[in-house]
């Protein structure tokens, strides 16, 4: 009796956490990985169409993607992308914290002013950005085209998106007005967590401004930078919204996700959606993993 | 031991209850009638748009008084051409959950359902109704997969159309419609030389698809161009060389921000004097002289007129919208009075008016088609008119082999190579899976 009622009391200290945590459990369990196993098998199939059943073809989606002739462009395309809006918000994040730390009048409202872009969605910015990419030249244009035209830089307008080599340039563009106040915001937390102390240390010893940044502030900024990157390359992979609200699905800007989309809805080819699918995961676990474990190295070593 | 189980087990209750509670969500409701239910129907289409959405109001205003006992469910779904709400019907489709009755184009587009065994033959519906006599032959002909008809059609687009601005043509020196490939091409150049105007608008990657379609109709012909879409068709002879060529051709014409602006965008240019020309189907006419906020308010012969599509006039490019009887429909019976109320000539002359489409019977009410309308009306009903499917539409082309197409004319749009147009159509075609 007297153990039993020791078992009751020991449960109550577990149960009640278990029960909070078990839906998620299940829910996580059932569409995350459960998903996840579910795509990979799709992926290894050979169901091209509605009808085939699942079987099993030795993955060789996996390569026969590459024969598919819009998808070396698609990756192409993501790679710029994900090049240009990385470096881009990251600078410019970094950049407009840098500028707050050194204390500027009204400085709550212009981070609010920076940082409320990210609480518009893709969908609704993509629309306004695709009116200002228009690339008429500037004599019919709308948007930065008409704008440079009328300033007299007719010299700058251009065919935005619509370049065959470098459009995905200008898509990433939104990108980067959408989330550099978030890198902002990250990187002003990071500097505000840099001991006054230091810095003064620093000047002290007769550091310029700019080497109290380049040698203190901003080695300490590591972990920032990294989750930064992290956010910002993971939102790159799975562009889809962005893209379909700017340019809708055309080869021009096709994308993985755009790809995985047209795969199975238009194409109605389950296998080559997921393939897609599973290199997308594949390249974000190829971002995250590491990243993974690395802060789980340096808080065991705090 | 002994102090393990019990937790086992408690663990192992949890984790049933919350499966349990999970699964129950996710399966509910499906309580059959038997398969002749008449007390509901749940009508699915993309149909949420001015006009198209007061046609469907009308047609189930009929139905109910028709059929008083019956509910009518709508389950429209709103997206241009349906790309969301077919993507909401796959999943529905596969899950066994189908809607009583959903629209499709007419054709090919409905061939990864018939494929899948997820709509069923219509012919005896077409018998009971005597629907056969009601539609023109080669619809029906055109709408059969191997012998079987799967789809009842309630309206006609046409989409080899030209609508162009009669006063940008006069100042280009431009006596009237172009009525062949060659002359359109001189047209266009014309204009490009004489006037500072747009030659030809174009909009997005889809409109390029569409253009090509009436340009293979003009250059081969209705026969030729209706051979293609046969099993096993040539689509690297010669003659598609030459219609490739001057597609090409005709596209050094075009706007260059055509990418960024959608099929409204490139018609408008050319009633607002921006633009000569623009090939699209006559659901622009609608958007022309519609009323504000959703059409422009134009005047048909000064704005803007049209004509058929160079190359094309006496043939009949059409798309039609349709309803399906999907395979285990919760309320066939209810189904089943929906496909008659839409087959039916009142039905028809109820809904499209509205539209802005016309009837696909012959016997429809002639006084009720106005402006364009009356024009279609008349072509459609013409004796001796040849009818030709519109592949981007989903008359003749599966939606893989659609969708191939399409990549192959977006790389086309970049890279301006006709010869790997042409194999990219070449494969599409040996993919199709037809």
């Amino acid at each position: 009796m007297r153990s039993s009622g020791s078992r009751w009391a020991r449960s109550r200290r577990w149960l009640p956490g278990l029960l909070l945590v078990s839906p998620s459990i299940v829910a996580i369990g059932l569409f995350v990985y459960g998903l996840i196993f579910w795509n990979t098998r799709v992926a290894v199939s050979g169901k091209h169409d509605e009808v085939t059943e699942y079987g099993f073809d030795k993955g060789r989606n996996f390569v026969d993607l590459w024969d598919q002739p819009s998808w070396p462009g698609a990756v192409k395309h993501a790679l710029l992308f994900t090049a240009v809006f990385v470096v881009g918000a990251l600078v410019l994040g970094a950049f407009l914290a840098f500028l707050m730390d050194k204390g500027i009048r009204g400085e709550a409202s212009f981070r609010v002013v920076y940082l409320f872009p990210m609480a518009v969605s893709f969908i609704a910015s993509g629309v306004v950005w695709r009116w200002l990419m228009n690339p008429a030249p500037p004599e019919r244009a709308v948007g930065l085209n008409q704008l440079f035209g009328e300033l007299h830089l007719g010299a700058l307008a251009n065919s935005w998106w619509q370049d065959p080599d470098w459009g995905m340039a200008a898509m990433a563009l939104p990108a980067i007005w959408q989330m550099s106040g978030y890198v902002m915001a990250l990187y002003l937390a990071g500097f505000r967590g840099v001991p006054g102390e230091l810095r003064e240390a620093a000047r002290v010893d007769g550091a310029s401004e700019w080497k109290v940044y380049r040698y203190v502030v901003f080695p300490q900024l590591r972990p920032v930078t990294l989750s930064a990157l992290i956010i910002l390359g993971h939102i790159s992979l799975k562009v889809f919204d962005l893209i379909m609200a700017i340019a809708g699905k055309q080869i021009i800007t096709y994308v993985p996700a755009v790809a995985a989309y047209v795969e199975i809805f238009d194409r109605h080819d389950p296998a080559n959606g997921a393939t897609i699918a599973t290199y997308l995961l594949v390249a974000v676990a190829v971002l995250v993993i590491p990243y993974l474990v690395w802060s789980v190295r340096t808080e065991r070593t705090r | 031991m002994r102090v393990r189980a019990p937790r086992r087990r408690w663990t192992a209750v949890a984790a049933v209850a919350m499966t349990a509670a999970l699964g129950a969500s996710a399966c509910g409701g499906s309580g059959d009638k038997g398969s002749n239910d008449t007390s509901q129907v749940e009508v699915f289409s993309w149909w949420t748009g001015p006009g198209e959405a007061d046609g469907l109001a009308a047609m189930k205003a009929d139905f109910e008084k028709k059929n008083s006992g019956t509910k009518f469910v709508n389950a429209a779904i709103a997206g241009g051409s349906g790309t969301q709400a077919q993507a909401v019907l796959a999943s529905r489709l596969q899950n066994r959950k189908p809607p009583d009755s959903f629209q499709g184009h007419a054709g090919a587009e409905l061939l990864d359902y018939i494929k899948a065994g997820q709509i069923e033959p219509l012919d005896s519906f077409y018998d009971e109704n005597n629907l056969k006599s009601a539609y023109p032959q080669q619809l029906l002909d055109q709408i059969s997969y191997k012998g079987k008809i799967y789809s009842v059609p309630v309206n006609i687009h046409r989409s080899n159309m030209l609508w162009y601005n009669p006063g940008i043509l006069k100042e280009a020196g431009i006596s009237g419609p172009p009525a062949t490939i060659a002359d359109f091409i001189t047209a266009l150049k014309a204009v490009k030389d004489r006037t500072k105007k747009v030659p030809l608008s174009l909009g997005a990657q889809w409109t390029a698809d569409h253009l090509l379609e009436n340009v293979l109709l003009g250059d081969l012909g209705t026969d030729a161009y209706n051979a293609l879409w046969k099993p096993g068709a040539d689509w690297g002879s010669p003659a598609v060389t030459k219609a490739l060529t001057d597609y090409a051709e005709i596209m050094k014409y075009t706007t260059l921000e055509a990418a960024s602006t959608d099929w409204q965008g490139a018609a408008k240019a050319v009633v607002d004097g921006k633009a000569a020309f623009n090939i699209m189907g006559d659901w622009a006419y609608g958007y022309f002289v519609g009323s504000a906020p959703n059409g422009l308010g134009k005047k048909l012969d000064t704005d803007f007129k049209y004509a058929a599509s160079p190359g094309t006039d006496g043939t009949y490019m059409w798309l039609s919208d349709s309803f399906t009887l999907p395979k285990g429909a919760p309320h066939r019976g209810g189904a089943l009075a929906w496909l008659k109320e839409v087959s039916s000539k009142e039905g028809q002359d109820l809904f499209n008016p509205k539209k802005g489409s016309i009837p696909a019977r012959k016997d429809a009410d002639k006084s009720l088609y106005k402006g364009y309308l009356q024009y279609a009306f008349e072509q459609w009903n013409k004796p001796g008119v040849k009818l030709a499917g519109s592949f981007w539409h989903g008359v003749n082309a599966s939606k893989k082999q659609h969708t191939d197409i399409d990549t192959a004319v977006g790389l086309f749009l970049q890279n301006k190579d006709v010869a790997k147009l042409q194999q990219g159509l070449v494969s599409a075609a040996e993919n199709s899976g037809q």
